[in-house]
């Protein structure tokens, strides 16, 4: 009985630190889908946003969600600069080029938040810290569940979004195929740096929720390595599919810290990673695309 | 005896046929031209025999060889070269260098010598330029030889694709659409390669073609697809005049206006 | 002004292409010999650092850059070069030995990444290499028996004939000396129909298929030769350090090896080593200029990688060429002089050409 508890305990976790995953996962695909650009700078956007909503919640003195909202809207007005200052002028340039742009931002947005606020681990009061709930017999933290809730949430919203709304129907047009969007009157370059807005609103998203289960600090963008084990799991072009991955690859990372001696836990995102390439690259969900020569 | 041979070959993408039980043969020597409105799966015949797509019926007959699950990269050792519809040249490269790299299938030097570019390197890459050189003078392209391939204009990007086909040393030349994209001048030009190409090289040429203009300057014979069907096999004439092509191209007959 | 005027098709597969380069290239191999005559030994031992992580960008290159397959995780190969040379010399093995055996271990490793990564392109391949460095690290962390994991490992002595090489000058002229030795190889592979394979690969798979060129083999080729090159950087980056910790080799690491690639100029070997000395140049001069700057932004923590992410930014933005492009647009200027093209070296307009259809 005590196992079983255990392995729940655990379930819960890695789909807590799963979604987190996925969040960021889901700002790569989202990106990704519109403008074949990898945004390696994503998880330190994550980052950002984090101190952003600390510094607005434990310093200015906002409440949590006013606190949490707004930096989302900072954390996305943000992004949306850096699409149209930055990442436009790299257009037409090969796919490597926006790799190593982006690797070069994320280390500029880590010593800007270190300059800023410091390299200690910080955080702010939300409602979930320490608190827990108890649910068939098992205490479970609050802080787990908000994660899972919040993120659940999200999806719902941004599928609402894209499906009914028309910028969401516009987004996914220019995403497919930027020539015809721009025919049908879509402002293809404003809606990509839309994308990158939301894109990096979810990001902050990701980082208020990550707060009560682990402190900002300017390194925790290097969760984004094991976000990218998300969308490969997910196949890259799907949404549900990031959080799927998302999901099993921090499942698997907590029976891999439970089982298996010290050390390893680290290393089961990458191998999670590379025996998905290996098997099965195009994901669980993604389809295969080929040239027409 | 037929140099090349398809039998019933297809190939469905989905719930698309887009090669469907398809059989043809190529005599040597000759120019078979192909000819179809849009989507009719002309380009998706050369697909299936440069073996980029697998035929999911049928063989595919080369000089005798049955070369049906051959690997791609082995047909140009075989004797079959291609263009592509969209030209596919390697636009980071200079000409010579596009043309050098169609010399690839003759290359027989093995990989230490290279790297130690040994005098027998040195003979085969003097010998693989005198043939490119012979190419370069057959098309005329000698002033753009060290020009990257990136700055050159459409019309000649397309002779420098024939260049780079016939660099392989072919038997037998896949032409996709040699005359799209071409200016009056640069079609008659091109015609006039073609037919150098099959007299005076032997090469033997399968073409797919809009131009009709150009189909009946050169072709010895013709076959017309459409819906990736066969409808018509034979002279120009024959095919052209043929009522299944006809309503293929133009629509069926028109209700009278009463 | 300048103009070559050919008259044998030697001259074009040639090494150097006009008596002028001969000549400067002369001087400059003097110049490379006598140095450690004439500078200090601080110089000396930065220079075998530059030399050291040149050969690395040298490999990457003949990857990234002439191949057009990324790889993020090239700090593995380094690692494995050098623990492969440490753990053998330990056994009491030459030098002369245990260097050509690391180079061809990791060459070896480099073709088992590359043979199941065969079908990957762009993005994948990078978070493949990315992941594979990353475990190929805590391999080097966890393996205590043979890497002594973060107690550290030291590194015996290398002899050359007798001669103990491990100070600045003896790790300046073995590094030196393989630097040479892989510029030799990879000018040669580019002369040849291996280099145009690769640089089909890059441009056009389907096309480079028909001209018979398997992927499989020399996508593998390619893997094999950059991680046996880096291979041999690692073993001499083992002497350079003298003491190998399993976190040297991390993802840092890699990502300076692909600025080497990126900032030198993709597709060039020149690149490759103007990369390799930017690099290794920058902390030095930021560590130089530290004091100076205006606003405490000297003071600053985290000041060194902000000014490396500063500077990649910059150079993709401004200059995608790399510096390699810089160095053409000069020459060509020095050449053309008095006429300047200015036309020429205005950036064009390009348009997003679509990486998931090669």
């Amino acid at each position: 009985m005590e196992d079983a508890a255990r392995l729940l305990q655990l379930a819960i976790n890695g789909a807590a630190s799963g979604c987190i995953y996925g969040l960021i996962a889901l700002g790569f695909v989202l990106i990704y889908k519109a403008t074949e650009m990898v945004n390696f700078a994503q998880g330190d956007i994550m980052m950002l946003g984090g101190f952003i909503a600390y510094a607005l919640i434990a310093k200015v003195g906002l409440p949590y969600w006013a606190g949490a909202l707004l930096a989302m809207m900072i954390t996305a007005a943000f992004g949306y600069v850096l699409d149209a200052v930055v990442l436009r002028r790299v257009i037409g340039q090969p796919q490597f080029a926006v790799v190593m742009l982006t690797l070069g931002l994320g280390f500029i947005f880590r010593a800007g938040a270190g300059i800023t606020w410091g390299y200690d681990s910080v955080g702010f009061a939300t409602p979930f810290t320490n608190k827990t709930v108890k649910v068939a017999g098992m205490v479970l933290g609050q802080d787990n569940l908000s994660i899972i809730v919040g993120t659940v949430l999200l999806c719902v919203v941004l599928y609402l979004f894209f499906s009914k709304t028309r910028l969401g129907v516009a987004m996914q047009a220019a995403s497919q195929n930027q020539l015809a969007a721009y025919y049908m009157g879509i402002p293809v370059r404003r809606i990509f740096s839309l994308i990158w807005a939301i894109s990096a609103a979810v990001a902050c998203l990701a980082g208020v929720l990550l707060s009560p289960v682990s402190m900002i600090d300017v390194n925790m963008g290097s969760l984004g390595i094991k976000a990218f084990a998300a969308a490969v799991i997910g196949g890259f072009g799907s949404i549900p599919g990031c959080l799927v991955g998302g999901v099993i690859v921090g499942i698997v990372e907590q029976f891999a810290g439970y089982k298996l001696p010290t050390g390893f836990q680290e290393v089961t995102s990458n191998v999670v990673l590379l025996l998905m390439l290996l098997v099965r690259p195009q994901g669980l969900f993604a389809e295969r695309m080929g040239k027409r020569v | 005896m037929s140099l090349f041979q398809a039998e019933d070959i297809s190939v469905r993408f989905g719930g698309i046929r887009a090669v469907d039980s398809v059989s043809f043969h190529v005599n040597p020597g000759e120019v078979f031209c192909i000819i179809g409105p849009n989507g009719a799966g002309k380009t998706t015949i050369f697909n299936l025999i440069s073996r980029i797509y697998n035929s999911t019926s049928g063989k595919l007959i080369f000089d005798g060889q049955d070369f049906t699950h051959m690997p791609p990269d082995r047909i140009a050792g075989m004797g079959i070269a291609r263009t592509f519809q969209n030209i596919e040249l390697f636009p980071n490269a200079t000409l010579l260098q596009n043309l050098l790299i169609g010399r690839h299938c003759h290359a027989r030097v093995g990989l230490l010598s290279q790297l130690a570019f040994l005098p027998s390197v040195r003979r085969a890459e003097l010998q693989h330029r005198e043939k490119v050189e012979d190419v370069i003078g057959f098309l005329g392209l000698q002033r753009y030889r060290d020009t990257l391939i990136a700055n050159l204009p459409y019309g000649v990007r397309k002779v420098v694709e024939l260049g780079r086909a016939l660099c392989t040393e072919p038997k037998l030349l896949l032409l996709d659409e040699p005359s799209s994209g071409l200016n009056v001048e640069e079609t008659e030009g091109m015609g006039f390669w073609i037919e150098d190409i099959k007299k005076d090289l032997g090469i033997t040429v399968i073409m797919v073609e809009h131009d009709m203009a150009l189909v009946n300057q050169v072709s010895d014979r013709v076959m017309a697809l459409n819906y990736g069907r066969v409808l018509a096999m034979g002279s120009p004439a024959e095919v052209q005049s043929h009522p299944e092509v006809i309503k293929a191209y133009l629509g069926g007959e028109m209700e009278s206006a009463a | 002004m300048r103009r070559l005027f050919r008259t044998d098709y030697r001259q074009d597969i040639t090494l150097f292409r006009s008596n002028g380069d001969r000549f400067w290239y002369a001087v400059l191999a003097v110049l490379m010999i006598a140095a450690p005559a004439v500078l200090g030994e601080f110089y000396i031992g930065e220079l075998g650092g530059l030399f050291i992580f040149a050969i690395a960008g040298v490999g990457l290159m003949l990857l990234v850059g002439y191949t057009g397959l990324i790889s993020l995780g090239h700090a593995a190969f380094l690692g494995i070069g050098a623990y492969v040379n440490a753990v053998l010399l330990k056994q009491d093995v030459s030098f002369l030995i245990t260097l050509p055996i690391a180079g061809l271990f990791t060459g070896l490793c480099g073709a088992a990444i590359g043979r199941p990564t065969l079908r990957m392109s762009g993005l994948y391949l990078a978070i493949a290499t990315l992941a594979f460095g990353s475990i190929v690290g805590t391999v080097f962390q966890k393996w205590e028996s043979v890497t002594g994991g973060f107690d550290g490992f030291p590194v015996p002595t290398p002899y050359f004939f007798g001669l103990a090489l491990d100070n600045a000058t003896g790790i300046y002229y073995a590094s030196l000396a393989v630097l040479v030795f892989v510029l030799l190889i990879a000018a040669n592979m580019l002369r040849s129909p291996v280099g145009r394979a690769m640089v089909a690969i890059r441009d056009s798979e389907v096309s480079a298929q028909s001209m018979g060129i398997n992927l499989a083999r020399y996508k593998t080729l390619a893997f094999a030769v950059s991680a046996g090159m880096t291979g041999l950087a690692g073993a001499l980056f083992a002497h350079y350090v003298r003491y190998l910790a399993p976190d040297a080799f991390d993802v840092l690491l890699s990502v300076q090896f692909i600025t080497i690639v990126f900032v030198g100029g993709l597709g060039s070997l020149r690149g490759a080593i103007l990369g390799a000395a930017f690099v290794r140049l920058l902390p030095q001069f930021i560590a130089i200029v530290r004091d100076d700057l205006p606003f405490g932004i000297g003071r600053l923590p985290g000041l060194e990688p902000s000014l490396f992410g500063l500077v990649l930014v910059l150079v993709i933005l401004f200059q995608p060429q790399g510096l390699n492009g810089m160095w053409l647009k000069f020459t060509a200027w020095f050449q053309e002089f008095p006429f300047k093209r200015q036309a020429s070296y205005r950036r064009q307009k390009s348009y997003a050409r679509s990486e998931r259809l090669r």
